[in-house]
């Protein structure tokens, strides 16, 4: 059995939608991260696919600004968790609801 | 041989999905998000994706692991219980919204899964591309793809502008990062001259 643009796509979608459902059903803003890093490596597989069966190079030059937009979401996000945690002492998301209406 | 390899590593990286997603601890969310990183890094080997899966271990890897491990060291384990249900705020969803939320789901599935299968009938473009580049001046190891020189002819020609602003929006998270993550000064200063 040959490796086909197929294969890549079912393992892609299936690792975007654990991440989805990870991000539904957890409140831990940590692990909530860990399940966005999931969605984008999810994203960056398949551009990766795409790339190898077109194949067109470009689709790896998407994937580093991929990877770089995630690095930089991780940290601002990671940040703020721990200003979450300083102010409200919890990192479980449902518990921040001061501006919640 | 070359599915073998693929099948191998895309089911690693889909368990360690899933163990991030179920493990109660953070820790061990973390090490299956590692488990699942380093697979995806497997998959763009197999891909011709060289420089890209070394990033990947480095970045993710490397950097990101680090980050997620201080956090969750700094902030208490001890946290109340499991997150996963229980001691949900609000009252339990009735039958018929749970049954709404299960049809939403499966829905949501299905759109995925045939747009997926729907864009595989397109015809793609860019094939003539294909042998430009397999015969290509960076193609001396037979395939041309994949190569750390293409990456950089793409990104320092085509790609130039959106490479130098992801340079600016690193140095923005860097700066954002440190003001949001500090203790404020102000207070420190205001604690002092109080006592």
């Amino acid at each position: 059995m040959t490796l086909a643009i197929e294969h890549v796509l079912v393992a892609s979608a299936l690792m975007l939608t654990v991440g989805m459902v990870g991000l539904l059903i957890r409140r831990n803003a940590i692990v909530m991260f860990m399940a966005v890093e999931l969605v984008l490596n999810a994203a960056n597989l398949n551009l990766i696919g795409f790339s190898r069966f077109l194949p067109d190079p470009v689709g790896q030059v998407f994937v580093v600004f991929v990877i770089v937009i995630a690095a930089a979401e991780v940290a601002v996000g990671l940040a703020i968790v721990l200003a979450l945690y300083r102010n409200r002492d919890t990192v479980m998301v449902d518990e921040a609801s001061t501006m919640k209406w | 041989m070359e599915f073998v390899v693929f099948a191998l590593f895309a089911v690693l990286a889909v368990l360690g999905a899933i163990g991030v997603v179920v493990a109660r601890n953070p820790v061990h969310s973390a090490v299956a998000l590692l488990v699942s990183l380093l697979s995806v890094a497997a998959l763009f080997l197999v891909l011709w994706a060289e420089f890209i899966a070394v990033v990947q271990i480095m970045v993710y890897a490397g950097g990101v692991m680090v980050l997620f491990l201080f956090v969750i060291m700094l902030v208490d384990l001890e946290q109340r219980g499991f997150d996963l249900g229980a001691g949900r705020i609000g009252p339990r969803p009735s039958a018929f919204e749970r049954g709404l939320w299960s049809v939403a789901a499966v829905a949501f599935g299905a759109l995925v899964v045939s747009l997926m299968v729907r864009s595989l009938d397109l015809p793609l473009p860019g094939a003539d591309r294909a042998t430009t580049m397999l015969q290509g001046p960076y193609a001396a190891d037979g395939r041309g793809l994949g190569n750390t020189e293409w990456i950089g002819m793409l990104l320092y020609t085509d790609w130039l502008i959106p490479f130098e602003l992801a340079s600016v929006l690193l140095l923005v998270a860097i700066i954002g990062a440190v003001v949001l993550a500090r203790r404020d000064q102000a207070d420190e200063y205001a604690g002092k001259g109080a006592a």
